[in-house]
Formats: structure tokens, C-alpha cells, sequence
């Protein structure tokens, strides 16, 4: 058992280093992340004051770049909670150094998305008449509860199976962190101590989370698709768009996932936690997704290119051939046929190859829902002359200030939060070890860990929440 | 009552007889037929607790309906809410081709009701003939019976009326567009900036039924003008109309006149092939289209292309902002 206590320990280690170790290049990232999102709060004060004229958008293209990265960014936000569950449903015991940062990415992806919503709004003020005058007949009103069901359930999924980890920082580094921190671990920890019955309960509600956060996060992009597919415009009115939209939620979430993962590793040394196989794990599943998406919208396009309905022919011309047929094939090319080729070929089989795969889905996936939202608008509906959009640098700098406040955050929750379940980790390496003497026994076993730090013991085997 | 267009009284010019059996009569005796001149009589009851009915009958459903059997709504001499309906003659615009102007129903609805540069509430749009040449479409809000606009609004901002009219409440609008992505028809427009809007506008009182002033990131549309038929005169776009092609009606009692004739609005629609656009959406507008191409004008279809519209307040609408759309 030494070389499991000394793996225990650098694990600890290992984990805690970002809480504990501020370097100089911590600050001067955050300085940059926070001068971005200054930057994108002045630009917005601008637009309060002079209201969305500031922008592109317009009477016919009247949804734009804000849309888009509302819809990009609760498409991220199913990174975490739904791979994360469905990993932990299926058993699979590869996820428990990756979880954690699924789910941080999650939480912090929504906050980010939700607040788009409020960007785009005429009259921002009045977003409490949403509550006061709310109609459930409206596909808004139906994102408004998913979104925040889903905010509320994945925070809380986020934090249930981190309260042990929560309890060994405050138990860990009560000494080595200032009287806020100390403050907050012992607050969140919830006098977690290991007892079998905390563990049984956790156990309990880890599985009940895990099992509602799958139809919720599916709900959600459906939901959000259905802003779409709910008007009548050609391109829109489909109802293969929920799946289209929950795939490639999907899909970017993993890709995302591994571009946090591998930023992470780098700088923290996790190589041993995170491991080529996660990433080549997660490759697979970015090809399986890139498979899926390209039978998806095979469906899509060929039930209504066959029949060519009316403005169907503009609808297919200005995305195939003129105006959006740059962001259209590179979709096509590099974001979904690439990442099946990486995959493929052993060569680029690789961490490398899979973080490429993963910049090229995320940058695809944002293609597709800016080309999703302005073409559709664009297709006239009456004889005029199609109209044109262009992101103005307002719009930019927002969005911009977007992706840095979503860096920011979960830069910020680096510095607090746990990135690993080091619990989990340590309950999967002991099985490990375990599983190399006596294979049978632990077939399959999956289960929260009894205790903070110490061994499971056979009883863990009966509490397992999951079993 | 000031800012009521008169260009209906216009000298008429010998134009083709419609042929729906009914003598041309003075504009007095018209409204007095359809009962719109008694409605004038009728004191505007106020007309916030007239919306809150309305707004209520959208936002808690047909429950509520029963609140929404209001005094204030037009309504027959046998109390039965009247049912607006608008029917354009397109064998009878051309465009104003001939007057050399813009086209006046846009104006006119412009003039009377301050739409912020560049709304046009009623466009005229000009579409292909399948034979070649161009027809022109004045093209207001629909009215859709089943408005894809009123069923997706979050805040029930945008709502139907008992009259069968869409209206929009701009007090209530909190700007998220997605009317716009629902209306099939291109009908509805947003508030960019600070609407540009002549001084006399800022001061009137604001009612969905009279858009004024306009407020800045908010949607809007063509109201049906409830407010000017309730008061005994037609839309500012019917009495704009140099060539009378636009009949105001009701389907209650069946009747529609465009200032200078009336005639039974179903009758009328069926003897000149009426239809309505996008008829296959489902959208049930209360909008109808008599076919043609101006031909009443003596408009030749090969000879394309209006004058632009414009906003003749414009210079007096101090400081503002106007965009394209
Ligand atoms: S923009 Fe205004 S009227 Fe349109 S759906 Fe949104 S709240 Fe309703
Ligand atoms: S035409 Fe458009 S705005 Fe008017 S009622 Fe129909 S959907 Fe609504
Ligand atoms: S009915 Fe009234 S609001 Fe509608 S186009 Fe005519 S004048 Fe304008």
C-alpha cells in the first residue's frame, strides 16, 4: 500500500497546485482576460445607450452574432453534465479525472450563453416581464425554464460529487490558503467527514442528479432549436433540428472539453491524470459525433433539396455555392469529415491529432450556427432584394468579451475549486490495483468512494450509489 | 383629428366600374351604412382596461375570453364584435405610377401615423408576373387569424383582438425579435435606435391602436387602424389611395367600402378570384387579394419600378438616427 499512498499524495499535490501556486503568468492572464471583458462591458454601454442600432442586424436579418453565440455556447455547456453522465450511466472508468473539468465547463458555458440572451434584447430592462407576463406558449418562455432547470441542476451535479474533495482542501490546506478561502472549504464542505451514511446519501444523489441531467441537457438544446424550427422560414422549418441541435451541442461540448483538458495539462504537468488515452477516447467520440452530424444533416438537406419548395433554391444556393459556401464546406470539410480522418490514420492518432480535431469542431460549430441563424433569416419572404449582415466591431467585441469571460471563469474556479474528484481517481486507481491481483472481484464495479482519503474496504463495494 | 389625412376627397377620375352591383355613394352615406359613423358616437371607453381585456384574452387563453367582451370593441347594432377585414384591388394600383408619386397608402399611413424612417407598414412590393412585366402588392400586416407572430411572443406583447386584428403592445415589448423571425410576411420592424419621429409625435398618448410615439427597441407594425374606423373614418392607407384600391370591411356584416362605393366583402372576394398570400402557410390572414396588375389604371406591367417612399417629416424629427432595413 505505499505506492498507493504516495500515488494518493501526488495526486493531492498535484491537484491542489493551481490553488496553491499564483504565478506571474496567472496574474497577467487574468489581467488580459479581464481587460478583454472591460473592454466588451464598455462596448456594451454603448449599446444600452444607443440601443441595437449599434449593431447589424436589422429588420431582415434581425437575429445575429449574439444569437449565434448564445446558441454556441449552451451548445458547450453539454460538455460536461450530459458526457459526464452518460459516462458515469455507462460505467465507463476512464471519466473520473475528466468529469470535474466537463462539468466546471458546464455551469460556466451557461452563465456565459444565458447572458447573450439578455445582450440581444431591445429593451433589456424589462426582462422582468418575462416572470411577470410570461406565456408557456412561446418557445422563449420554454428556453427560459430549460435553461435555468438546466443552470440549477448542473451547479448542483457540479457540486454534489465535489463536497469530498471540497472537505479535503479544507482539511488539507487550512493552513496554506487565506481565511476566505478557509472560510469558504469549510462552508461548502458541509462537515463532510466519510461517514458510511454521508457516503450513501451522496451516492444517492450523485445517481439521481446523473439520471435527470440527461433528459434536462437534451431538453435544452431541443429547446433552443425549437426558437428556430417553431417559424415558418425555409431552412428553419424542420423538425430534425432538435437533433441537429442536441448533436451538435454535443459534439462542440467534446470538443471543448479537450481543448480545456489539454490547456490544462500542459501547464499543470497532469499528464499522468490525463492521459493519451482520455484524449484519444474523447477523439473517438468526437468521430462518432462528426458521424452522426453528417447523417443528420444528410437528412436535413436532402428531404428538402430534393423537393425544392418554394425559396428553397435560394435557401441551397447562397450556403452551396455564394455567400455562405466558405463557412459551409469548411464545416463540412473541416469539421466533420477532418476529425473522422484524424481519427482514422494511426499517425495522427494522437493527443496532437485530437486536439486539432478539436479546434476544427469548435470552430466549425461555430460556423454552423452563425450560417444557421443569418441564412435562414435571409431567404426573402416577399419580392425585395435579399439583405446582408455583417457583425460590426460592437458586436464583435462583445462576443469577443464573451469567450474571455468564459475563460475567465473557469480560470477563477482553477484557483477554488478542485479540478479532479480525486476521490473518484483514487477509488478507480485502487480498483486498478486491485483488478491486476484479483480480476474477478471488480468487474465492473463503479461506485463513490466511502471516505475522503481513505480505502474503500469491501463495504464500499455494497454502498456503491450507482449499483 | 388634426393629423387625419383627407387625400381620399381628391377629384375621382374616370375610372373602370367595379363589378359588384352597388351605386357609388358619398363617403357620409358609406360609413353611415356600415354603422362606422354611429361607432363614432360611441365614446372610446379607456382604452387601457379595453387592453387589459385584450391582453388577457391572449395570455390566459380562451378561459378568459369572457373578459374580453368588451364595451369598447367595435361592434354591430346587434352587439357582435365586428371582424376587419382589408381587401386590395391590385388591378387597381399601380404603384401611383400614374400621380408621379410615391405611393400614397404608404405615405398617408406614414403621415398619420409617424413610422419611424424606415417602416413602411403598408410596402408596396413589386413582384414578377409569370408571364413578365410586374405587379405591384401594398402589402400591410396580414392580420393573421393564426399569427405565428402572437404565438411565439414570451410576453404576450403582441396579441390578437376580438376584432380578429394583431396589435402590439410597445409598453410591454422587451425587443427579442422573435416575431419578427415568425412573421411569414416580412411585416414587422424594430426600433434600432431612437426612433426618428417629428416633435408633434413625442407628445401624443400612447395606445397599441395608435403607435405613437414610437420607443426605441421595440417592434412594430400596421394596427388595422381600430382607432380611426372606431371614430367613423377609414385607415389613413384607404383614404390615401388615389386610385381606391384598398376596401376596408367588416365580415360580421358583411360589407367593405373604399370611401367611395360599398360592397358585400364576400361577394367581392369571390366575384374577382380573391386570395390571400401564402394562403398555404395556414396563417388565416384577414388580408385578401383581388388579382391584377394595375390594368384599371391603364398600367402597363412592362413599365416597372415606383417612386420611393418617403418620410416628409423627416427634416423636423431633430438629432435622429435612421437606418436601412
Ligand atoms: S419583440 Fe416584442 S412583440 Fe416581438 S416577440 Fe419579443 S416581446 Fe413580443
Ligand atoms: S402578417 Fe406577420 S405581423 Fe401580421 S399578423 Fe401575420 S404574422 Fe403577425
Ligand atoms: S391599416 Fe392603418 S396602420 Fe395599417 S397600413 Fe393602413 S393606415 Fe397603416
Amino acid at each position: 500500500m505505499d505506492t498507493m499512498t504516495n500515488w494518493h499524495e501526488r495526486l493531492i499535490r498535484k491537484t491542489t497546485r493551481p490553488t496553491l501556486v499564483t504565478t506571474y503568468r496567472y496574474w497577467v492572464w487574468v489581467a488580459f482576460l479581464v481587460a478583454i471583458v472591460a473592454n466588451g462591458v464598455f462596448q456594451y454601454s454603448k449599446q444600452w445607450s444607443e440601443g441595437l442600432y449599434v449593431t447589424g442586424m436589422r429588420d431582415r436579418i434581425s437575429w445575429g452574432l449574439y444569437i449565434t453565440a448564445f446558441v454556441f455556447f449552451i451548445g458547450i455547456s453539454h460538455a460536461g453534465t450530459l458526457i459526464s453522465a452518460i459516462l458515469r450511466a455507462s460505467k465507463a472508468t476512464w471519466r473520473a479525472p475528466i468529469t470535474r473539468i466537463a462539468e466546471l465547463i458546464t455551469a460556466v458555458a451557461l452563465v456565459v450563453g444565458a447572458s447573450f440572451v439578455l445582450i440581444d434584447m431591445g429593451r433589456p430592462e424589462r426582462i422582468f416581464n418575462v416572470f411577470r407576463y410570461g406565456r408557456w406558449q412561446s418557445p422563449i418562455m420554454w428556453d427560459v425554464m430549460a435553461i435555468t432547470t438546466y443552470l440549477t441542476a448542473s451547479v448542483i451535479y457540479l457540486y454534489a460529487p465535489m463536497i469530498p474533495d471540497l472537505a479535503l482542501y479544507r482539511d488539507r490546506l487550512a493552513n496554506k490558503v487565506g481565511f476566505i478561502r478557509r472560510f469558504f472549504y469549510e462552508t461548502v464542505a458541509l462537515n463532510w467527514r466519510g461517514l458510511p451514511s454521508q457516503v450513501r446519501f451522496l451516492g444517492k444523489a450523485i445517481t439521481i442528479m446523473m439520471l435527470l441531467i440527461m433528459p434536462i441537457a437534451v431538453s435544452v438544446h431541443t429547446v433552443v432549436s425549437w426558437i428556430f424550427a417553431m417559424t415558418l422560414r425555409v431552412g428553419w422549418n424542420t423538425s430534425i433540428f432538435g437533433v441537429l441541435f442536441v448533436a451538435g451541442a454535443i459534439f462542440s461540448g467534446v470538443a471543448t472539453l479537450v481543448l480545456v483538458m489539454a490547456t490544462l495539462r500542459r501547464m499543470y504537468h497532469w499528464e499522468e491524470y490525463l492521459t493519451p488515452k482520455h484524449f484519444l477516447y474523447l477523439g473517438y467520440l468526437l468521430a462518432a459525433f462528426a458521424g452522426f452530424m453528417i447523417y443528420v444533416n444528410i437528412n436535413e438537406y436532402l428531404t428538402e433539396g430534393f423537393k425544392l419548395e418554394e425559396s428553397g433554391e435560394f435557401a441551397f444556393r447562397q450556403l452551396f455555392i455564394d455567400d455562405f459556401a466558405a463557412m459551409f464546406w469548411f464545416y463540412v470539410i473541416g469539421g466533420l469529415i477532418a476529425p473522422i480522418v484524424i481519427m482514422l490514420i494511426p499517425k495522427t492518432r494522437t493527443v496532437a491529432g485530437v486536439v486539432v480535431a478539436a479546434i476544427l469542431v469548435d470552430i466549425a460549430m461555430f460556423l454552423e450556427r452563425y450560417f444557421i441563424v443569418v441564412t435562414g433569416l435571409r431567404v426573402p419572404l416577399m419580392p425585395y432584394e435579399p439583405a446582408s449582415y455583417a457583425p460590426t466591431f460592437i458586436e464583435w467585441s462583445i462576443f469577443i468579451a464573451g469567450v474571455a469571460l468564459f475563460l475567465l471563469l473557469i480560470t477563477i474556479a482553477l484557483k477554488v475549486l478542485p479540478m479532479f474528484a480525486v476521490w473518484e481517481m483514487t477509488e478507480e486507481h485502487e480498483l486498478a490495483i486491485a483488478r491486476q491481483t484479483e480480476p474477478v472481484l471488480q468487474t465492473g464495479y463503479e461506485g463513490p468512494a466511502p471516505g475522503v482519503s481513505g480505502s474503500p474496504g469491501p463495504d464500499g463495494l455494497t454502498e456503491g450509489g450507482l449499483s | 383629428m388634426s393629423k387625419r389625412v383627407e387625400t381620399a376627397e381628391s377629384p375621382p377620375e374616370p375610372r373602370r366600374e367595379i363589378p359588384i352591383p352597388l351605386d357609388a355613394v358619398d363617403r357620409r352615406t358609406v360609413l353611415k351604412y356600415i354603422g362606422l359613423g354611429a361607432l363614432g358616437a360611441v365614446p372610446l371607453v379607456a382604452s387601457t382596461q379595453l387592453m387589459d381585456g385584450l391582453v388577457k384574452d391572449v395570455v390566459t387563453g380562451p378561459e378568459a375570453a369572457g373578459l374580453a367582451a368588451p364595451t369598447g370593441d367595435a361592434t354591430t347594432k346587434f352587439g357582435r364584435v365586428r371582424q376587419w377585414t382589408m381587401i386590395i384591388d391590385l388591378a387597381k394600383c399601380d404603384g401611383c405610377q400614374s400621380q408621379g408619386t410615391p405611393p400614397q397608402c404608404t405615405t398617408a399611413c406614414i403621415e398619420g401615423h409617424f413610422a419611424p424612417q424606415p417602416m413602411q407598414w403598408i410596402e408596396i412590393y413589386e413582384a414578377e408576373l409569370s408571364g413578365g412585366g410586374t405587379q405591384f402588392i401594398p402589402t400591410p400586416c396580414q392580420q393573421c387569424e393564426n399569427p405565428p407572430c402572437v404565438k411565439v411572443c414570451p410576453v404576450g406583447a403582441t396579441f390578437s383582438t376580438p376584432e380578429g386584428t394583431v396589435l402590439i403592445d410597445q409598453d410591454r415589448c422587451i425587443g427579442c425579435r422573435i416575431c419578427m423571425a415568425a412573421c411569414p410576411y416580412d411585416r414587422r420592424f424594430f426600433n434600432w435606435g431612437k426612433p426618428p419621429i417629428p416633435p408633434e409625435a413625442a407628445l401624443a398618448d400612447y395606445s397599441p391602436e395608435q403607435q405613437t410615439p414610437a420607443s426605441r427597441g421595440t417592434v412594430m407594425k400596421c394596427d388595422f387602424c381600430p382607432e380611426m374606423v372606431r371614430g367613423g373614418t377609414l385607415p389613413f392607407c384607404v383614404q390615401g389611395c388615389p386610385n381606391d384600391a384598398i376596401w376596408y370591411g367588416d365580415f360580421e356584416e358583411d360589407v367593405a367600402t373604399n370611401g367611395r362605393q360599398i360592397v358585400k366583402a364576400t361577394q367581392l372576394i369571390s366575384e374577382r378570384n380573391g386570395y390571400r398570400l401564402k394562403e398555404h402557410l395556414g396563417t388565416q390572414p384577414r388580408v385578401y387579394y383581388l388579382p391584377g396588375h394595375g390594368e384599371d389604371i391603364g398600367r402597363d406591367p412592362e413599365n416597372e419600378g415606383r417612386m420611393p417612399t418617403e418620410w416628409p417629416w423627416i427634416e423636423r424629427a431633430e438629432g435622429a438616427v435612421t437606418w436601412t432595413r
